[in-house]
C-alpha cells in the first residue's frame, strides 16, 4: 500500500491495524530530518482527530491512532495533505542547548584514542565538537537517549570493537556518523568523549526529557571543577537559546 | 493506617500493568502495559474497577499476598489453583479477604500470563502518566521492577465496598487460536515474495526466547531481498521484524521505541495477546488480512473489551469454601485451555 504525492516523494505505509509510517525519504541527512520534524509539528497542531501519537524519526515519522475514533485511509489522506503543505511551511523557531561538557581524562577515557585514530591533537577534537551544530535527530533505544546528527566528517569513525558494559550517565559520545549524550548507565560501544553535568533525562524533574527531537545542541568545554559545581546545581539545566529556522537551516547545510 | 497487600512469595515475573505509557515514545520510551488487555481488563471488571486500573500480571504462575488491613476485594483472571489460607477457591470470581488472610495463586493450567486485581487499584505514584513497569528502563510498579516477596502494595482503598461477589465464564470470551492474522507492512518491500510467501504459508515455533518485549520465532527463514537493514524508524505493537537470520521477531508490549530491521508485517492487535499468551514450543501461522478486516477485528475486540461488566453475574449466594460450587468453576474454568 504506497501513495505518493509530488514533493519530497512521501511514502505512507500500513503499519498494522492502529497505526501508519509517513515516510518522506530514506537515509540520514540534515534536511530530510529537518523535514520530519516539520511535518511533526504541523500533524501536532492540525490536531487530526484520533491520533495517539506520533513517533518521528530520521525520515519517517510512526503515527499511532485509535482505531475507534478514525482509520488508516482518511488519516493517511489528512496526513499526506500536511506533507503537500510543506513545501510553504514558513520558518519556525527551534531549540539550541548550549551542553558544557568536560572532556577528556577520566571524564573522557576515548578522547585520546579518537585523537589518534583521525590524526589530530586532542585539543583539535574538542575545538571540532564544540564548533559543530548538533541537531537531534531523534530518540531512541532507551529513554531520553536523543542520536545527534552533525559530527564533523574528519571526525567519523566506527564504533567500539568491544562495548563498554557501563558508561556513566551523562557520557558525551560519538559513534560511526553520530554523537548522543547518555541518559542513563548504560552499556554502550561509542567512543567516551567526555561528561556533561547536564542530565538528559530525569524523572524527578520537570520536564524530565531535555532534549526533544529536532532540537539543536551546541557543546561548550568546562573545566572539572566547573563539571563538579555545575553537577552540585540540584535539577541543573544548561542554557538554552531560541534560533531562527533559516539561520537553522543554513547552519545545518554547513554541518 | 493504609491497607496493604504483601507479597509472600512472587512469582517468576509479576509486573504490575495498566494500559501503558502513551505518548512519550518519541523520547525513547517503551509503551509497556498488560500483554494482554482482555484478561487484564476482566481482572480489573470483577472487581468493578475501570478497565485501565493497574492490576498484576504474572507468568506461568502467580503471587501468594497477605491482606493487611483491610477487608480487600480481589478477583484472578487465569486458570489456576487458588487457594486462601489453604482452602481452594474459584477463579474467575472476585473474593473478598479480611485482615491477615493469605491468596495463594498457583501454576496456569495453560497460556503464560494471568492477571490479579484488587478493588480500587493501587495507591501508586504514576510515571509519566502510567504505573506500568518497564524492567529494562526500571520505570512503574515498585521501583520499576518485578514483584518480589516482602514488598508491600498500597491499596487505594482501605477497606472492599458492601457488595456481592461476581463472576465471570470465561467460556464467554473468545477461543484464541494458532491463526496470527496480520496486515503486511510497512516494509515488505524489503522482502522477496518467496520470502512472503514462506512467512504467510509455512508454521512457526515459539522459541524459549520471548518475554514482554518480544517473541522470537523459530521457522523456515524469510528472505530479504535487498539486505536487512533500515533507516531505523518507529515500531508499532505486534511488529514483526526479521533481523539477518530470517527467523522472525513479533514485537511486543515492552518493546523498544525504534529499531533499524524491517518489518514484513504487523499482528493485528487482539491477536497480538493470543501470541503473548503462547507457550515455546507451540506453533502457529500467519495469516494476511486488509485494513478493513483489521479494522472489524479490532472494532469487535472493543465492543467484548467495553461489555465485559455486562458479562458478570453475581456470585452472591454461595459460600466462599463450597466445594460443590467450587468444582463447578473449575469445569468452566477448564474452557480456557483452549487457549493452549
Amino acid at each position: 500500500m504506497s501513495v505518493t504525492t509530488p514533493f519530497p516523494a512521501p511514502v505512507l505505509r500500513a503499519a498494522g491495524d492502529s497505526a501508519l509510517i509517513v515516510e518522506l525519504g530514506d537515509g540520514i541527512a540534515p534536511d530530510l530530518n529537518a523535514a520530519v520534524h516539520r511535518l511533526d509539528r504541523r500533524i501536532a497542531d492540525a490536531r487530526l482527530s484520533g491520533i495517539v501519537e506520533t513517533v518521528p524519526t530520521y525520515r519517517s515519522i510512526l503515527v499511532q491512532f485509535d482505531p475507534a475514533v478514525t482509520a488508516a485511509e482518511p488519516l493517511g489522506q489528512a496526513l499526506l495533505g500536511l506533507v503537500a503543505e510543506l513545501t510553504q511551511s514558513t520558518a519556525e523557531p527551534q531549540l539550541r542547548w548550549i551542553v558544557p561538557v568536560c572532556f577528556g581524562g577520566a571524564h573522557g577515557e576515548d578522547l585520546d584514542e579518537v585523537a589518534r585514530r583521525s590524526g589530530l591533537s586532542t585539543e583539535e577534537v574538542v575545538r571540532l565538537h564544540c564548533a559543530a551544530d548538533y541537531r537531534v535527530y531523534m530518540l531512541g533505544f532507551s529513554p531520553g537517549f536523543a542520536y545527534l546528527g552533525g559530527l564533523p566528517e574528519l571526525l567519523h569513525q566506527p564504533r567500539r570493537e568491544n562495548p563498554r558494559m557501563v558508561t556513566p550517565a551523562g557520557s558525551v559520545m560519538q559513534g560511526g556518523a553520530q554523537a548522543a549524550i547518555s541518559p542513563i548507565a548504560m552499556p554502550s560501544g561509542w567512543h567516551l568523549l567526555g561528561r556533561t553535568p547536564a542530565r538528559t533525562f530525569d524523572l524527578k524533574r520537570e520536564p524530565p526529557f531535555l532534549l526533544a527531537p529536532g532540537d539543536r545542541i551546541r557543546f561548550t568545554a568546562i573545566s572539572a571543577a566547573e563539571y563538579d559545581r555545575l553537577e552540585g546545581i540540584s535539577g541543573y539545566l544548561p542554557d538554552c537559546e531560541t534560533i531562527t529556522p533559516s539561520v537553522a537551516l543554513m547552519q545545518g547545510a554547513a554541518a | 493506617m493504609t491497607t496493604h497487600l504483601r507479597i509472600v512469595a512472587a512469582g517468576p515475573s509479576s509486573t504490575i500493568q495498566d494500559r501503558g505509557r502513551v505518548g512519550y515514545q518519541r523520547y525513547g520510551v517503551s509503551v509497556a502495559g498488560a500483554a494482554d488487555p482482555l484478561l487484564h481488563a476482566a481482572a480489573n471488571a470483577l472487581v468493578g474497577n475501570r478497565p485501565g486500573e493497574g492490576a498484576v500480571e504474572f507468568t506461568l504462575a502467580g503471587d501468594s499476598v497477605t491482606v493487611e488491613g483491610g477487608p480487600v476485594r480481589i478477583a484472578v483472571a487465569a486458570d489456576a489453583e487458588l487457594a486462601v489460607d489453604g482452602e481452594p477457591v474459584p477463579g474467575w470470581t472476585s473474593l473478598r479477604l479480611t485482615d491477615g488472610q493469605t491468596l495463594r495463586i498457583g501454576a496456569l493450567r495453560g497460556g503464560m500470563r494471568g492477571y490479579w486485581a484488587v478493588e480500587g487499584g493501587f495507591a501508586l505514584q504514576p510515571v509519566l502518566g502510567s504505573v506500568a513497569t518497564h524492567i529494562r528502563s526500571r520505570m512503574g510498579g515498585i521501583d520499576g521492577g518485578a514483584l518480589k516477596a516482602g514488598d508491600r502494595l498500597p491499596l487505594a482503598l482501605d477497606q472492599a465496598a458492601d457488595r456481592g461477589e461476581r463472576c465471570l465464564d470465561p467460556s464467554l470470551l473468545p477461543t484464541r487460536g494458532d491463526r496470527l492474522r496480520v496486515m503486511l507492512g510497512p516494509q515488505q518491500d524489503y522482502f522477496t515474495p518467496a520470502g512472503i510467501e514462506a512467512f504467510l504459508e509455512e508454521d512457526y515455533t515459539v522459541s524459549h526466547e520471548a518475554d514482554r518485549m518480544g517473541c522470537r520465532l523459530d521457522g523456515p527463514a524469510i528472505e530479504h531481498a535487498r539486505g536487512f537493514n533500515i533507516t531505523s524508524d518507529g515500531i508499532p505493537l505486534g511488529a514483526v521484524q526479521v533481523p539477518g537470520t530470517g527467523r522472525p521477531i513479533v514485537l511486543l508490549a515492552d518493546r523498544q521505541t525504534t529499531g533499524g530491521y524491517p518489518k514484513i508485517a504487523c499482528v493485528v492487535g487482539p491477536d497480538v495477546a493470543a501470541l503473548a499468551q503462547m507457550r515455546p514450543g507451540e506453533r502457529l501461522r500467519f495469516t494476511a488480512v486488509d485494513a478493513a478486516e483489521a479494522g472489524r477485528i479490532q472494532a469487535r475486540h472493543r465492543e467484548l473489551v467495553d461489555g465485559l461488566p455486562a458479562l458478570l453475574q453475581s456470585a452472591g449466594g454461595f459460600a466462599l469454601y463450597d466445594s460443590g460450587r467450587l468444582l463447578g468453576f473449575n469445569l468452566i474454568g477448564g474452557a480456557v485451555t483452549g487457549w493452549d
